[in-house]
């Protein structure tokens, strides 16, 4: 119960963000036509690499001996921005063909 | 300063919004991804220089990985097949698993580093960690398994009570911890059972319900990133994660619709296999064509539809059929391509390689309007599908795949099947379509199938 209440407090707005975010994006992924299903998994996988703006806060938040966030981080880095910069480039490849009609 | 910080990070959620609302047209798509793609670039400029507390922003590490990731990213990008999408879209997905399986780790180290620890944000933080790492090992086993690495007869006998325990306890550890707050050493643990746990789930999981798996881990990759973006208090990982799950979780009800299964029966991989009502065929005979009759039959139809499925794929026999849609379309045959939700290996597969090839979407039918269209179609053509034309769907309450929406191709006059061979499908469910009186088998590679007919019909248009 504590924790329930010490959560409400903590996160409030961003509580209140989350559900409209929930909303909004039923709503806009229900009007996603059938033929760019692969597209809007591959755009959205891209997506879902915001992670790596954490990863950014994380790496520049830490001393410069603090090796292990370093390490953590820096791969992270690695990692979130090939996802991005991949899954951006390839849903870009595929939207291409469907634009050429 | 702040002030025009907080701009551009309305901008840049803004931007997600509207990119993702322009992928609903195929006419708008491209310029929605990059939209999306500049909110993107945004948040990570906004990241990059904004003012911070602490710390020693190490930028040469961020710009060194920055640069070499976006590299590797570009590359892969570049060069994939489109046959090969799913497997693509797996293994990014597992990358950003990864990087919030990574940040969340290292934020829990610097919880117990710095004494006190809050639980809100240690929570959300481990839900983080715990998610993640389930996106990480899922997409990992999703990607051996499409690629074939991991082969579908890989199974763990019991997966289901094996799930069952490792997800209780893992619960159970992190509702501990959460007590206890002492060390990371249950920490690690629970990264671990989670790490696990993404590897049993997908394992048992049947080829033809990959498309519901990687809506799911998709959804996952997207929550573990909206967790992040509550630990960090950033409403862009919040407001992208979030969108991310939703398609996630939209794509995996649509594709559990298109089945005709619960979410749950998926998850328990017990498609195929067990089918113990199935029909025993093994005496029945099937009826060849040949090349020459196949084509004229083609040639003297008025709508002919081809049902593509991951045999298309497979032989990337993509091309090879939209040469015979305009041959075809020459000569006033109307030619329709009816596509079932779930062929193929992920939402929308058949759709990227037929617009690869060049193909009309409009000439793609979905499953209510091919089944309207399939009424007055002479001959219909299924290249490398198998389940998702099978009839005893429809009629046979023993067969495992009882009660699921199919493409309903015994409507029309004649159906032709190109197939390897007489083995059943992905899901080993026998299907009586081929020992139909209206269907006739092409026996061979579907490439060469339909290069023969082609070059036949082109001798008699």
């Amino acid at each position: 119960m504590n924790l329930i209440i010490e959560i409400l407090t903590y996160h409030l707005t961003i509580l209140f963000a989350l559900i409209m975010a929930i909303f909004l994006g039923f709503e806009l992924i229900s009007k996603v036509p059938t033929v760019l299903h692969t597209p809007l998994m591959s755009g959205a996988n891209a997506i879902s690499g915001v992670v790596i703006i954490g990863a950014i806060i994380l790496v520049r938040s830490s001393g410069s001996e603090d090796y292990v966030s370093l390490a953590l981080g820096s791969l992270a880095i690695l990692l979130g921005t090939i996802n991005v910069v991949g899954g951006h480039a390839v849903t870009n490849r595929m939207l291409q063909m469907f634009r050429k009609k | 300063m702040t002030a025009l910080i907080n701009l551009v990070y309305l901008i840049s959620v803004s931007l997600f919004i509207v990119g993702l609302q322009r992928l609903s047209s195929p006419k708008t798509a491209s310029s929605g991804n990059l939209i999306a793609a500049l909110g993107m670039g945004l948040g990570v400029l906004i990241a990059l220089f904004a003012p911070m507390e602490s710390g020693d922003d190490n930028y040469l590490i961020i710009i060194g990985a920055l640069v070499f990731g976006g590299g590797i990213g570009l590359v892969v990008a570049g060069k994939v097949l489109m046959t090969k999408m799913p497997e693509m879209v797996s293994l990014f997905n597992g990358l950003g698993g990864a990087c919030a399986l990574l940040i969340s780790i290292a934020e829990l180290l610097n919880f117990h580093d710095s004494g006190t620890i809050e639980l809100a944000p240690y929570l959300t933080t481990l839900l983080a960690l715990l998610i993640g790492s389930i996106a990480f090992t899922g997409s990992l086993v999703a990607y051996g398994k499409l690629s074939g690495n991991i082969k579908d007869s890989w199974k763990l006998p019991r997966a289901n009570m094996i799930n069952m325990v490792l997800l209780l306890t893992l619960i159970a550890a992190s509702v501990y911890q959460l007590q206890v707050l002492d060390t990371m050493d249950l920490v690690y643990i629970i990264m671990i059972l989670s790490l696990i746990y993404g590897i049993t789930f997908v394992l048992n999981v049947g080829g033809a319900d990959m498309p519901v798996i990687i809506s799911i881990l998709n959804a996952l990759t997207g929550v573990s990133a909206a967790l992040a973006g509550i630990i960090y208090d950033n409403m862009i990982m919040l407001m992208g994660g979030i969108l991310v799950g939703s398609s996630g979780a939209i794509l995996t009800l649509l594709m559990c619709r298109a089945m005709n299964r619960s979410l749950l029966n998926v998850l328990a991989g017990g498609f195929g296999g067990t089918s113990s009502g199935a029909v025993q065929v093994g005496d029945q005979m099937v009826k060849e064509v040949n090349i020459m009759d196949a084509s004229i039959m083609l040639r003297y139809s008025t709508n002919v539809v081809i049902v593509p499925g991951y045999g298309m794929a497979v032989a990337q026999a993509q091309k090879i059929c939209k040469e015979l849609e305009d041959l075809l379309e020459e000569v006033e045959v109307n030619v329709r391509y009816a596509i079932h939700p779930v062929a193929g290996r992920m939402p929308g597969h058949m759709n990227v390689l037929l617009a690869e090839a060049d193909v009309d979407y409009s000439k793609l039918l979905d499953l209510e309007d091919a089944n309207k269209f399939l009424k007055d179609t002479d001959v219909t053509i299924v290249v490398g599908a198998n389940d998702v034309v099978n009839p005893s769907a429809l009629d046979d309450p023993g067969s495992p795949i009882y009660g699921m929406p199919i493409l309903e191709i015994l409507k029309g006059k004649h159906v032709i099947v190109l197939k390897r061979g007489m083995s059943s499908g992905y899901s080993g469910i026998e299907n009586p379509l081929f020992f139909h009186e209206k269907t006739s088998m092409l026996f061979g590679d579907a490439k060469k199938s339909l290069n023969s007919l082609l070059d036949e019909l082109k001798t008699i248009v």
